[in-house]
């Protein structure tokens, strides 16, 4: 059955990518890539409860399937299902109907190479995914061909490739660390370095942990690595930044996960979760910085991503049941309540066409069911409640109160007020600022709500978010834990 | 471990086509013209195959051979024909606002070399394989790592930069076929086409960057900024 199932999840999007390029009509290549979302993000949900019982293993070991990575495949398939939902209603107004086919079957890719990504067992295949992830998604960043997006694409391909290099070293590093112990022929899966790890020598286990970590974090997005991220974020079309906002990072952060927990079982001491944890909290103080002075609606929900990788990246820095739990939370309500942002920024920014916020008044106006939707979803990305990520940065802060990092759970306090206020601070401007300067022009720009293709994902990020905020199900409680013995997390030095 | 069972003979053999190449990045870090660049690496990649073979040839790793003669074929022909043609395509022959003036270059690059060595030189000594070929293997492939970053930071045009790239990846590949010959073959095949697609997207952007931007010198790609 988990078999079948991870063929289906596998093969749906690579048949969308073979149809989208074989029949190249642009209405048909819309409903081949959403009936492809739609069949992955079943089987995702059908996967859940199976993957409880795993790991499994498939295609000589090449393939797991465990409850970390269909945690995972959960995120990304339901964005990939937004996401193209989305398209339908978003990519129609971009008039690119003659090369829309080949729109549709890069997205289609790119969800393939994402959701791949999670279940690979080899870590040298797991990066080849991640590479592949970054030249597909290269190609739909400049998919509205113009000077900025280009740069944008440029700048992505060159630091994402060179960060990722970094990533390879390490991984060749554990490699050889693991060599030196089973000799110089094995299979290099997650089980078999977490196996060796005891013995592996601590001074190169903590070189190829850093380098890992500095690789997989420049895809994540934390900083000082992150620079790719706000271009790349707001200058694809707006399916594109939901893509790479609610799935791509998640996609990376799950090896930077797999190898914290190798690292912890060869007992390198604190610094690999301190070196994590500040990245995170340095992720957050950069991401604050730029939110408060931000003049791009888009540029403002990637820094926002920043922000939340930060965040996951604590929560795992921190470790221990419950940082693992709200990290993993985290990463689902950020995955939805990032896409509502998207989408909703994606809306304001054709009616009103400009992506300047300045430009942006009197939004409920202009659509006011789509609007009250974005405010909420405004909302609730800063953290307050009722919202889910309301009761995940909670969990993630009761955890680094708790262990040896608590400096960061303060400095988290601190920077995720600082974005409360900024962040709102720019839709406040957005929602309630008169505006003076051009009423008239304004009034005539920003016509016609968005179609319904564009408002239906927004209600279906909202309602899982508030509901999440009220109610975390027990059920989610019984996988975390069962992720968190995976992990064997509880050591913390 | 490989260096066990080695003579000396053919130790020196390793660390002589290590240093060679380590040589040759400093040929691309010296020069401003771009075809001295691609000259350059295409030597490095026919060294990194000979290496593989003699790796494959004295460690009993046959599947090297394989390897050896993929990496000959595309780092050492194809890449470099797909790269020359986006050089011709360009109309760029040099490098013509550097950062940093060659000699300067030249000077840092050295640095690097002693910061990778003195960090090798620490792990082969928690390792236990002070003075050993792997010591020299590590600091080469640390050293071109420094090196292929230094190059994508302070060299601007579009070639340059995908061959710092290519240059990250050729020491990680030269390092690996010394320090652990053994690596699964499929890994190695996937990274080799991979390099492919890699160089193949950057033809398609350098395509896009030339049409639509008129430049393809990273310091005009400035608007995108906060």
């Amino acid at each position: 059955m988990v078999a079948i199932l991870l063929t289906v999840i596998l093969l749906a999007p690579l048949a969308a990518v073979l149809l989208c390029l074989l029949v190249q009509r642009p209405r048909s290549a819309e409903y081949f890539n959403l009936i492809a979302a739609i069949a992955a993000f079943v089987a995702v949900l059908w996967l859940l409860p199976l993957s409880l019982h795993g790991p499994y293993f498939f295609l000589n070991n090449y393939v797991i399937v465990d409850a970390l990575g269909t945690w995972v495949l959960l995120t990304i398939a339901s964005v990939y299902l937004l996401g193209s939902i989305y398209a339908v209603g978003y990519m129609r107004l971009l008039n690119e109907d003659k090369r829309l086919h080949r729109f549709y079957a890069l997205y289609a890719g790119f969800g393939l190479a994402m959701l791949a990504a999670p279940v690979m067992n080899s870590i040298g295949v797991y990066w080849i995914a991640i590479e592949m992830t970054t030249l597909v998604s290269t190609f739909l960043v400049c998919f509205e061909v113009g000077r900025e997006s280009i740069e944008a694409a440029w700048k992505y391909i060159v630091i994402v490739s060179a960060g990722l290099t970094l990533a390879l070293l390490g991984v060749v590093l554990y490699y050889w660390a693991g060599s030196l112990v089973l000799g110089p022929t094995y299979d290099m899966t997650w089980a078999a370095l977490r196996h060796v790890a005891p013995q592996m020598n601590p001074t190169l286990a903590t070189a190829a942990f850093l380098l890992v970590l500095i690789g997989f974090g420049t895809k994540v997005g934390l900083a000082p690595m992150h620079t790719w991220l706000p271009d790349a974020h707001s200058e694809g079309p707006t399916p594109v930044s939901v893509m790479l906002s609610g799935a791509l990072l998640n996609a990376a952060m799950v090896g930077i996960v797999r190898f914290l927990q190798i690292s912890d079982a060869a007992h390198l001491g604190a610094l690999p979760r301190t070196v994590m944890v500040i990245l995170g909290a340095f992720s957050l103080f950069i991401a604050a910085l730029f939110i408060v002075r931000q003049t791009g609606v888009k540029r403002l929900m990637a820094y926002s991503s920043i922000e939340h990788m930060g965040i996951i990246a604590l929560g795992f820095g921190f470790g221990g049941p419950l940082g693992i739990a709200g990290a993993l939370y985290h990463m689902l309500n950020h995955s939805l309540n990032k896409s509502l942002m998207f989408f909703g920024a994606g809306n304001i920014m054709h009616g009103y066409g400009s992506k300047h916020i300045g430009a942006i008044r009197n939004v409920l106006k202009f659509s006011p069911v789509g609007g009250l939707l974005w405010l909420a979803g405004a909302v609730a990305i800063t953290g307050a409640p009722p919202f889910g990520l309301f009761l995940s940065e909670m969990t993630i802060l009761r955890a680094g109160l708790m262990g040896i990092n608590a400096w960061a759970a303060f400095a988290m306090l601190i920077l995720l007020i600082v974005i409360f206020v900024g962040f709102l601070n720019h839709f406040r401007a957005m929602y309630f600022e008169r505006d003076e300067t051009n009423e008239q022009s304004n009034s005539t720009t920003a016509t016609g709500g968005p179609s319904p293709w564009c408002l239906l994902p927004m209600w279906l990020t909202l309602i899982p978010v508030l509901v999440m905020g009220f109610w975390w199900p027990h059920w989610f409680s019984h996988f975390f834990a069962v992720i968190t013995t995976d992990l064997g997390i509880g050591v913390t030095s | 471990m490989l260096a066990a069972h080695l003579s000396p003979l053919v130790a020196s053999l390793f660390s002589l086509v290590a240093i060679l190449s380590l040589l040759l990045t400093f040929v691309m870090l010296g020069s401003r013209w771009l075809k001295d660049y691609l000259v350059a690496f295409v030597v490095q990649c026919w060294l990194i195959a000979i290496l593989s073979a003699a790796v494959g040839y004295y460690g009993h790793f046959p599947e090297l051979y394989l390897i050896a003669i993929l990496t000959a074929l595309f780092r050492g022909l194809l890449l470099p024909y797909l790269i020359w043609r986006i050089i011709v395509r360009l109309d760029v022959d040099r490098e013509l606002h550097e950062r940093l003036s060659p000699s300067l270059s030249l000077v840092i690059g050295g640095l690097l070399v002693i910061f990778a060595f003195v960090v090798s030189n620490h792990l082969g000594n928690a390792l236990g394989l002070a003075g050993k070929v792997e010591v020299l293997a590590l600091t080469v492939m640390l050293s071109m790592k420094l090196i292929g970053f230094m190059i994508l930071a302070v060299r601007g045009e579009a070639i340059s930069q995908i061959l710092g790239l290519l240059v990250l990846e050729n020491g990680i590949f030269l390092g690996s076929q010394i320090l652990m010959p053994g690596m699964p073959m499929l890994i190695e095949l996937v990274i080799l086409f991979d390099l492919l697609v890699v160089v193949a997207c950057f033809g398609i952007l350098v395509r896009y960057l030339l049409a639509h931007t008129g430049s393809t010198h990273a310091r005009d790609l400035k608007r995108l900024v906060g």
